[in-house]
This record gives structure tokens, sequence and C-alpha cells, in this order.
């Protein structure tokens, strides 16, 4: 995905830089915008899946013209947007279960379906512990049918809600309430990972994207594209959570940059199980930049400086930058 | 009420065997039930289906334990399984086999060869139906075969016709006292 | 048109002519004849329009079915045993959001032990999922039971399960009337959801409700229930004006207006029970069956209405409590409190174990003579497994 104007000389505030040409202003920046997740929701202060979510469901709202069902997964998203009797959705949207949400957009598009109301769109949307761990036996299946479904992620790596414990999505070496900075090893272990866009290909389905907050009008650029297609797409969004993480509530844009270009979080585009883009990290930064901020490795610096564990993470971002080719 | 039970192995259609019997009572004006001893079937295994008979709707639905009548699909199962359990005095037994049977209770039909004539497969349960239908007042030979053909597409059911026709024929008129 | 046809057949192509719009299909002994049946059917186009979707778990089979019926679709589901055990969180879901989904049950025993063969363990286990629960005495009624329970889950915006007994009813070959698409249209209006994902009325399903509203929104689930046990008799009585036969209600009594002894039970054991008090009729004794048809919501004043002049009662029942006795045994107590009969609770035919008309008659005699005591497991015999395998 290439997009016309690079803004890293001034950073994400250009999304709705109104010097830009209308075409190609964010979705974000047209006051005709559908505020899908509109304002006086609960979310945390500088919580990146509310950033996310609200670009994500207003460029696919765009795309869908209106029409469109969402199906959430439950979570840190459906909780704070949904404190009865209030409601910061706009659009019609769902709530069933923890593990369920992409069956709900399958039931949702196959009523729509039989319905013959072609015109409505289906997303489904979770957290990455609703998506890679409880719902991956849903996500799995809804792909494998080919249902018109784009079920989103928004992966801030840990069950957030419940109060930041581990998931399959946690990264390496990272603390969370049950993999604590305790012990020999201290920590989120080192395993193979589960990575759910590489999943998402082995279905061979017909676009899967990972983008971050850090490049807003990428995410929705890639949302329009989804939205573009029909059957299975899937989108894996790295979310910084302040609070989870450890780090500053203005730092969730700058922290997910640094995810990228550090090769942690490779940013590309798949279509039926191949790679077909990838960014590039135009200045790579060793992944230390990207530690440091966050107090979840804050164990990695202090008392003692594990530079045997910085390199592994380090290794982990060396491999997908030259998997993917990430740098020229 | 007239209860049947049917013993057979796995794969040679013992349920269907029952389901038709059912029919074709059910054809001929009365009321029929026919159930598996539902087992988690394995080709070879030992099988067994029941049907009921009567002339009133039926409503008790326990295993037949007192028989009026037995149809035996595979003469390897006498070794193995007490089949002749519960068969009430005066109950008949159609048994597939090519060699006659001391047992006075016991008619022998050649159901395997005849299926392997008209059919080409050593499926049995057609021809021992159609000797049965010559055993039994509660059921016509005409419903049998309606029976058969309401259940197979066309030439599968017209084969099983045959054996049955040919089985009904060998036991109406008996070749041996 | 009656027709000679097996339990499953008979439910399938009912169902397939109540026009249900989203069919979630996951496959387990003993419902596979039926969502094979209506694979088939909707595949040769005998049953559309009809999405028929192959789901990966029963969990994913109820979710499917939620995200449908909150669409606007009318859903069903089938499922036993295990499988109903594994989407019992959206069983709760789904009773929570009103959603009128139908979903046949065939009965099947709870592992562990693995077990495939009949008793309603699995259905018991979920009395308490706000599901409207109807059980089946024969084919005929697991056919009729689904037509009316599209109707009556539409009109409550609640879900129900309809109960067969598995092999002994889904494999059992008997004769069935089935109806006509005419008659089921007479019947069963389109339907017309209370609350519908909509683009053109936005609106958000499955809010958080904390301690503030929580017990009203219960509160108001149990009422909903409650009307089911005006609805039912209603619903079934235009079913036997429409259809010709009756079929469902709340329960079913046999020569009970003069018994001392009452038989309850629920689902194909009646029959062999009705055989049985006819044979002790004739032996002189004032005998006769109570036959509950709906399970949830409990129709307690109909079942004290039922039981009240009896001396005593001897439930029968597929399923029990572990560590308490019977389920069903107690809801009878529970009705006939203050009254003086007698309860004996009968735990028979677990896992499959056949009912026999010889067995029924020990302990109805038993019962008779008030030797029973408050709870007798049928048939026990501790030598068929190995000693101090407790």
């Amino acid at each position: 995905m290439r997009q016309p104007i690079k803004y890293y000389q001034v950073g994400s505030f250009a999304v709705g830089n109104r010097l830009l040409d209308p075409d190609e202003r964010a979705v974000q920046a047209d006051p005709s915008r559908s505020n899908t997740l509109t304002s006086g929701h609960r979310a945390c202060q500088g919580c990146g899946e509310a950033l996310g979510a609200r670009y994500v469901l207003d460029a696919a709202m765009r795309a869908a013209e209106g029409r469109l069902i969402a199906a959430n997964a439950t979570g840190c998203l459906e909780v704070f947007t949904t404190p009865y009797p209030e409601s910061a959705w706009t659009l019609p949207w769902v709530h069933s279960l923890f593990g369920n949400a992409p069956a709900v957009a399958t039931g949702v598009a196959a009523a729509l379906k039989v319905k013959g109301r072609t015109d409505v769109r289906v997303i489904g949307q979770g957290g990455d512990g609703g998506t890679v761990d409880i719902g991956l036996g849903c996500l799995s299946g809804m792909f494998e049918r080919g249902d018109d479904v784009l079920f989103v992620c928004y992966d801030n790596e840990a069950y957030m809600n419940t109060g930041v414990q581990r998931s399959g999505a946690t990264p390496p070496a990272a603390r969370t309430a049950t993999t604590q900075a305790v012990g020999p090893e201290p920590g989120n272990v080192f395993g193979q990972g589960k990575s759910a866009p590489l999943i998402a290909m082995a279905h061979e389905i017909p676009y899967v994207a990972t983008a971050t907050i850090a490049d807003l009008r990428d995410l929705e650029a890639k949302v329009e594209r989804a939205m573009g297609l029909h059957g299975p797409r899937y989108l894996h969004v790295l979310v910084t959570c302040p609070l989870g993480w450890g780090c500053d509530a203005s730092a969730s844009i700058r922290i997910a940059r640094l995810a990228t270009q550090s090769g942690l979080f490779p940013v590309f585009e798949a279509e039926d199980g191949d790679v077909t883009d990838v960014t590039k990290i135009r200045r790579p930064v060793p992944v230390e930049d990207y530690l440091r901020p966050q107090k979840r490795f804050a164990h990695l610096f202090s008392p003692v400086r594990r530079d045997d564990v910085i390199a592994q993470v380090q290794s982990r971002a060396d491999r997908n930058i030259q998997r993917f080719g990430l740098v020229d | 009420m007239f209860q049947v039970r049917i013993h057979g192995r796995g794969g040679q259609g013992v349920v269907t065997a029952a389901e038709l019997l059912s029919v074709a009572a059910f054809l001929d004006g009365r009321h029929a039930q026919a159930f598996p001893s539902f087992g988690s079937e394995r080709t070879g295994a030992p099988v067994v289906a029941f049907c009921r008979i009567d002339e009133r709707p039926i409503r008790l639905r326990e295993p037949i334990l007192a028989p009026d009548a037995l149809i035996v699909q595979d003469p390897t199962l006498l070794h193995h399984v007490d089949v002749f359990a519960g068969l009430v005095p005066g109950g008949y037994v159609v048994l597939n086999s090519s060699r006659a049977v001391a047992d006075p209770r016991v008619v022998t039909v050649p159901a395997t060869d005849l299926a392997r004539e008209h059919l080409g497969r050593p499926l049995p349960n057609a021809a021992l139906l159609g000797a049965f239908a010559a055993l039994c007042g509660l059921i016509t030979f005409d419903s049998v075969a309606a029976a058969i053909r309401e259940r197979f597409p066309a030439r599968l059911a017209e084969a099983n016709v045959g054996a049955a026709t040919a089985a009904f024929a060998l036991v109406e008129e008996p070749a041996h006292a | 048109m009656r027709r000679q046809l097996e339990g499953s057949r008979a439910v399938a192509e009912t169902v397939a002519r109540c026009r249900p719009e989203v069919i979630a299909a996951y496959p387990i002994s003993p419902q596979t004849h039926i969502v094979e049946a209506l694979s088939q059917l909707t595949k040769t186009g005998e049953l559309e329009p009809c999405e028929f979707i192959n789901v990966e778990s029963e969990f994913a089979a109820m979710s499917v079915a939620i995200g449908a019926s909150a669409t606007g679709a009318r859903a069903y589901t089938a499922t036993a045993s295990q499988g109903l055990l594994f989407m019992v969180e959206a069983l709760y879901n789904a009773s929570g959001l009103g959603l009128p989904i139908v979903m046949t049950v065939a009965n099947r025993a709870i592992g562990a032990p693995i077990n495939i063969w009949n008793d309603h363990s699995d259905s018991m286990s979920q009395r308490d999922s706000g599901w409207i629960q109807l059980y089946a005495e024969t084919n005929q009624e697991a056919a009729d039971l689904h037509v009316q329970a599209f109707r009556l889950a539409e009109e409550l915006s609640l879900p129900v399960m309809v109960c067969m007994d598995g092999f002994i009813l889904t494999h059992a070959v008997e004769e069935v009337e089935l109806p006509t698409r005419e008659q089921v249209d007479a019947y069963l209006p389109p339907f017309v959801p209370r609350q519908v994902l909509d683009p053109d009325e936005p609106m958000t399903i499955g809010a958080m409700v904390g301690p503030e509203a929580f017990t009203e929104v219960k509160y108001l689930m149990h009422a909903k229930q409650m009307r089911a046990l005006e609805a039912i008799p209603r619903i079934a009585s235009e079913f036997e004006h429409e259809f010709g036969r009756s079929s469902g209600g709340l329960l079913r009594t046999y020569r009970t207006e003069d018994a001392d002894t009452v038989v309850l039970a629920l689902g194909s054991v009646l029959g062999t029970i009705e055989d049985v008090v006819d044979e002790l009729r004739e032996q002189g004794e004032r005998i006769g069956v109570v036959g509950l048809k709906c399970f949830r919501p409990y129709p307690l004043d109909e079942v004290r209405a039922a039981l009240g002049h009896a001396r005593r009662v001897v439930v029968i029942e597929k399923a029990f409590a572990v560590g308490v006795g019977g389920i069903v045994g107690q809801n009878v107590r529970l009705a006939l409190s203050g009254l003086p009969a007698a309860v004996y609770g009968v735990i028979a035919g677990l896992g499959g174990r056949p009912i026999t008309k010889a067995s029924l008659h020990r302990v109805l005699r038993e019962g008779i003579d008030d030797r029973l005591g408050h709870l007798t497991f049928l048939d026990l015999d501790l030598d068929r497994v190995p000693a101090g395998a407790t």
C-alpha cells in the first residue's frame, strides 16, 4: 500500500492536514464522518484501541456507505463502549461472548445473505485474547468457510480488560500479571509465538493486513482496501495500551511507531496467502529503543541489565526484517 | 402384537431390513415400529434391529426380548451370539444359510447366494424379507416389494425385488420337506 | 400425509416446512440424521431460501444462530449431550438476549464416562439456562413440537429447545403425519423480530449491565418465561385446530381421574409406562400417568392439579442431580408441598439402559405397596462393575 504523501516529518498529526487535497484527506478529517464510535465512552486516557477502532469503523462505514453491522467480542472495547444504559456505538452492534465474535459475524452475514440484503456489510472485532486465543477456532471456521466478514483484531498483547494477563499474543519477555518479572526468567516465555496474520494467510483468504495506530492513514487505507473485497478478510492492528504496557498516555502513537521501526511488528499486506506489499522501515532502530519506554520491559534494564534477553528480542526483530524484507 | 428381531453384522443392512419390514406392514394398513439396538456400529460387528407390528398403535418402546420371529442374516452369529434368546414357543426363524439346519423352528434361505445372483453383492436383507413375507401373515410380498422400491433407486430396487421374489418362491414351495 | 419415517427425518422435514432461514449444523450422535437431512433438503432446493452453515463446533453453531437471529433471520440448530454442554455459554447468551432460536436436543447421556445412548442428563443440566424446554413422547409429537416451538419462541422472544430421546425416537421408524407447507404457513407467521440489527435503525445489543439493573433484567426474563405457561396451552390448542391432532401442551394425563397411584415421566418412556398401567388396571389397581410435556417453565399449578388427589406419585426420570437425587422428583415434591401424597423417585434408563415392562411392573408394584424409598435406581446391579470402583 503506497501512501501518496509521507508524514514522518510532522508525525501523525498530519492525518487531518487541511492543506491536503480533499481526496487525500483521512476519513477522520472529514466533518461528515460517521462517528461510529462516538464520544462519551469510558476508555483510558491514551487508549490505542479506542483510537484504532474509531479510525477503522469510520473508514469501514464510509466504504459501506453507512450500511454496516458490527459483532464485537467481550473485552476492553466492548466494556468501555456499552455501559448500560449508554452506548457509544452509532451503528447496529452486537456483543455476544468472548470467544465467538467471528461466529456471530458469520451468523449476521448469513442472515443478510438469505434476506438478499447484499448492500449491508459485516465487521467482526475483538482484542488479541478474543481473537488469537479463545476465539481462534471460530476465526478459523469463518476463514475456512469463506464467510463475507472483515475481522479486525486490536492487539494490545494481553488480556487488558481483566487486568493485564498474558495472552497468546503477548511478546517474549513482557511482564504481565501472569508472567511476572521475577525469578531467573522474568516476564513472558520465549515461545514460537502465535502470529494471527500468518495463521490467516495460511487459510489463503482474500486479504490479510497488519497496521498500527502509528500510521493512521495507512490503517484507513487498508480498511478501505479490505472493504472493497468480499469473503473473509483479516486486519491485525497493533494498539498501544499505556496502562498495560506501562508507558505514558501521551506516548501511545510514538511507542507503536517504535514497534514498527524496530522490526518487532512487521507491517504488510497479503492476498490469497501471499505477501503482496510491505511497509519498509525507513530508519531501523534497535529494539532497546522500543523496550525502554515501557515498564512491562523494565526488568530487562534494572536492577540488572539483561543483555542476553535483549539480544534474543533483537534476533526476533532481525528475523522479521529479513523474512518480510523490511529494510532495503 | 407381532415382534421380530433381526440379527446380522454391521454392513449387511440389518437396520434397513427392520425399516423395510415396518414400511411393508404400514403399507398393509398396520402399525409398525422399527429401531436398531444402537451400537457404535462397525462393519462386521454383531448388530440387532427390531420391528413390531400391530393392529393398534404401538406405545411400547423396550427392546424385543420375546420375539415371535427371528431373521438371522449371518449364520456365523449362531456361534457367537445367543440369537435365539427369548424366542416364544411356536416362534420361527428365517436363517440365511445354504445348508439345512436340524431345528424345526428354522427355515433356511440361501439369501447370500440369491443376493449375489440378483444384486451382484452379498447383501442378503431383501431376500430374507421376501422369504419372511411368505411365512408371516401380517405382511404381503407386494408391500415388501413396494417398500424396497420406495427406499432404493430404480436399478438397485429392482435387483433387490428380484432377490426377494426368488426367496419368496423358495419358501412358499420348499424343495425339501 | 401419513408416512412411515425415521424420527430424525420427520423432524428435519417438519423443520424445513417452518421456513428456517439460517441453519447451523455440527454433527453429534444421535442428532446427525437431522442435520444431514436438512443439508440435503437445502441443496436440492426444497428448503430455500436458507443458509445452511457447517460450523466448526457446537459453540460456533449456537453463536452463528445468535448472530443470525439478532439480524432477524429465523435460526435453527440441533445438538445433544457433549455438544449441548460445549455451547452452554452461548445458551445463556441466547436466552439473555431474548433471541427466538429453536434447537432440537436429541437427548443423550453426558460423560465421563462417554456414552452415546439416551437419557435426559443433557437437557436437564440446562434447565436453568433460560430456554423453554419441551419434551416429545413420540416422533409425531417431536415433529409437531418444532412447529409450535417456532411460534412460541417468536411470540415470547425466547429460545426453545425441543427434546426428543436420542436413538429411541431419533432412530425409530414409525408412522408420522407430516404437516404440509400450507398448514405450517397458516399457523406460523413470518418472523418479526422484537429487536434487530439494521443499519436503518441502529441499536446496541449485548450491553454490559451492572449491579444497579441486573436484577431487574433477570427478573423480567423470568417473568417472560412464566408467560409461556399461558402461551403453550393456547398455541397447542391452535395447533390442534389447524392440524387436527393433539400435541404438546403443558402436560397430558392418562387414566388419572380415580387414580391412587400416579406415575409421572417425560419423553418416550411414557409409551411403555402406559402399556404397564393398562395391565395393572386390569389387575384392579387404580393407577394413572402424567406425561410432562413442558419442563421449563415448570407448570407447577398444573402438576399440582393433576397429582393432588393421588395417594402416591412415582416419578420416573432419566437423569439425576449428583449429590442430591432426582431432579423431576424434586420439582414434583415442590408442586405437591402441603399435600399428603408420597413421592417416590425412580432414576431409570441412564446411559440408554432399556426401561422394560418387567422392570416397571416390579417398581410400580413396590410403589403401590408403599415399599419404595425416597430414591431408587431402577435395575441397579453393582455386579456389573468391578467391586470398589466407587
